[in-house]
């Protein structure tokens, strides 16, 4: 008798509880899906509109879509209209960002590892404080540092060139990229370096051919980040460098400010998604790396 | 010629003293192994024999040759970790031969150690594999194996078996003293497991607060250890420590525990010095294992104790006695039958029997 309501009750239970998930599922959809919308609706407008003409953009809305798929203001925004003073496109910029982005990427990650390599495998003496004052270049407003800055490109004599910005920008991702490194490898056992040091292995040779091949992980988050920021920056771009120097996001704000004429809203979102898509073929290069350098750190071996 | 010879060390870590005045002689083809508890100093040790630390006093030889301020690499040892740290990006064969690569081995002959290495350690089959594809076994050879290729003058090992899990350990460790059996190479071995140290070691060096206590044949610090620290960290249950004085007369000389009446003979006790015993305050040591509940020899010593407790522990059991309100443990086959709350008749075996002296806790 007893065993007979016992289990009627815990069916009921049963489909009580699977009614209780399904719905719990479906709001969790409808939540997710709303957020994704309301992330992804900016770039669809982008989007769209750069594929209107003109006319289009004065007649419908911001979320009809385009009767047709028109690049012109595409080849616009990347190559100009062909008269000569004036036209201001995207192109040489492009160039110039390219130019700035790779070797400050480069070097910024490259000293970032070396760094983190000395202050992890081969401690001195206030080798805590040099890693804390690193950390303090993290926390720094960079505004604050923009007029020293100047002086000191100016009396390098590389101002408003990219190789004064691939300065700054090295100089400034060496905390970040530390900070990468550091904590990746202060998780490798130092009995690697060790044990290298006994095979004969000096302090290179145990970088390059021990460390580094094992740091693909951090590597990757530190290029993401570095490229992000790097392509992004516009702060530096704009005080370090003007004119036929300026990187692609100067050159974007330019564009999009100083039309003469009529604002050509197909083209500024077409220059600005340009703009846009290096950091995004990083991202999806690299992006489930990038995950997986942030939440590993220890080497299983 | 020692093959290896320590002399008057000290380390310090800032003001922390690590290791004090140590000196330390191996001969060619022993294994030393150093045991202490954790911080005592013995990896430390280890680490400045291998040239990973610098010394702040005193001298290493290695063939009569001083090599204090010679490199890791020129010093002719070779080291085997605790993680083992074989390097992750290269397959064994490049693990194996890294160091000879670095110091511009000849091809062939590299092959040829390969060769020789590999198949006696059995990983013949494995050299293309990433160390993550190997078991903890198999990673352990390897890293014998890195240690081997080498061929140096002599091995060290940092705790290589506290990573594997307890039946592997006891197989791994059958085969380093397979290993050291055929090649007869010196060793200096670090540990903190005291089975570890007597079973593989010819000499062990029992090291605590970064100095050595004792440095003897693992018979001798079983049997006669030099004081109390080595007595209590050696043997499990560790050896019994009964607080009491000794008495001497004329011809005859025995132990009285605190608070007790009874006089436990020990004339034929081999005392370093023999002036000055009576009435000294000291530690009666014997070990569980000396205390018997049939007598076993003729002068065995019978005295009535009382069971308290009794831990079954499988072929063995470990029964808690009350000596005259001082605890002490012994050990019996799980067959016997312990009644507890009650007197039984033992027997302490008087020829294993160590004294410390109380204050010094040195054995007298």
């Amino acid at each position: 008798m007893q065993d007979n309501l016992q289990s009627t009750s815990y069916k009921e239970l049963e489909q009580k509880s699977k009614y209780t998930n399904i719905f719990l599922r479906w709001f969790l959809y409808f939540i997710l899906i709303l957020f994704a919308s309301y992330f992804i609706f900016p770039l669809y407008v982008m989007v769209v509109t750069s594929l209107k003409t003109m006319e289009e953009i004065r007649q419908g809305t911001l979320l009809t879509w385009p009767s047709s798929l028109n690049f012109d203001s595409w080849l616009v925004a990347w190559g100009g209209r062909g008269y000569g003073a004036g036209d201001t496109f995207l192109r040489p910029y492009f160039w110039n960002s390219i130019k700035m982005v790779v070797p400050a990427v480069f070097f910024s990650t490259f000293i970032g590892a070396m760094t983190g390599y000395v202050l992890t495998k081969w401690r001195f003496k206030g080798d805590q404080w040099v890693f804390l004052f690193l950390l303090f270049g993290c926390f720094i407003p960079f505004q604050a540092i923009l007029l020293p800055m100047a002086r000191t490109l100016g009396s390098l004599g590389i101002s408003n060139s990219v190789v004064g910005l691939v300065l700054v920008h090295t100089v400034y991702g060496i905390p970040f990229t530390t900070l990468f490194f550091r904590n990746y490898y202060i998780s490798v056992p130092t009995e690697l370096v060790k044990a290298a040091r006994i095979d004969g292995a000096g302090f290179f040779k145990i970088f390059f051919k021990i460390l580094l091949p094992i740091s693909a992980p951090i590597i990757v988050v530190t290029v993401i980040w570095q490229f992000t920021q790097i392509w992004n920056d516009f702060l530096f771009g704009s005080t370090f460098s003007f004119g036929e120097a300026a990187p692609i996001q100067v050159a974007l704000n330019n564009m999009v400010l100083s039309s003469t004429s009529v604002k050509e809203y197909n083209v500024d979102m077409a220059s600005a998604i340009i703009a846009g898509i290096p950091t995004l073929i990083v991202y999806v290069l690299a992006g489930k790396y990038f995950i997986r350098g942030l939440t590993s750190g220890a080497v299983k071996g | 010629m020692k093959t290896l010879k320590i002399e008057e060390l000290s380390k310090n870590f800032g003001t922390t003293e690590v290791l004090r005045k140590i000196n330390l002689e191996i001969d060619e083809g022993n294994f030393l192994v150093l045991l202490g508890p954790s911080g005592c100093g013995k990896s430390t040790l280890l680490n400045i024999i291998a040239g990973l630390e610098t010394i702040n006093k005193g001298n290493v030889f290695i063939d009569d040759y001083n090599v204090s301020k010679v490199e890791p690499k020129d010093r002719n040892i070779a080291m085997v970790f605790q993680s083992y740290a074989l390097y992750p990006s290269m397959n064994v064969k490049e693990n194996m031969i890294f160091g000879l690569k670095q110091a511009k081995t000849s091809k062939e002959k590299i092959a040829e150690q390969l060769e020789k290495v590999s198949s006696f350690l059995q990983v013949d089959k494995l050299l293309e594999r990433k160390p993550s594809q190997l078991s903890g076994g198999q990673r352990q050879r390897v890293a014998i194996g890195r240690a081997l290729v080498r061929e140096p003058r002599i091995f060290l090992f940092d705790e290589p078996l506290s990573n594997l899990d307890a039946k592997l350990r006891v197989e791994m460790r059958r085969e380093i003293k397979k290993l050291h059996q055929q090649l007869k190479t010196t060793v200096v071995y670090v540990t903190h497991d005291q089975t570890e140290a007597m079973s593989l070691g010819t000499k062990i060096a029992i090291m605590n607060h970064g100095v050595i206590q004792q440095n003897e044949t693992p018979e001798n610090i079983y049997n006669k250890p030099s004081n109390t620290f080595v007595a209590d960290f050696i043997g499990s249950p560790s050896m019994n420590l009964i607080k009491g004085k000794l008495i001497k007369n004329s011809n005859n000389i025995s132990f009285i525990a605190d608070d007790s009446t009874l006089e436990v003979p020990i004339n034929n006790y081999d005392f370093k010095e023999n002036s000055d015993l009576n009435n000294k305050e000291i530690y009666f040591g014997i070990r569980p294992e000396h205390i018997y509940f049939k007598k076993l020899n003729e002068d065995d010593f019978d005295i009535n104790l009382r069971a308290d407790l009794s831990e079954y522990i499988g072929h063995e059991q470990i029964v808690t006695l009350d000596y005259s309100n001082q605890e002490i443990l012994a050990k019996f086959p799980s067959t016997i039958k312990i009644e507890l709350e009650k007197e039984m008749k033992l027997y302490f075996d008087l020829d294993h029997i160590s004294l410390f002296d109380l204050k010094t806790k040195e054995r007298i």
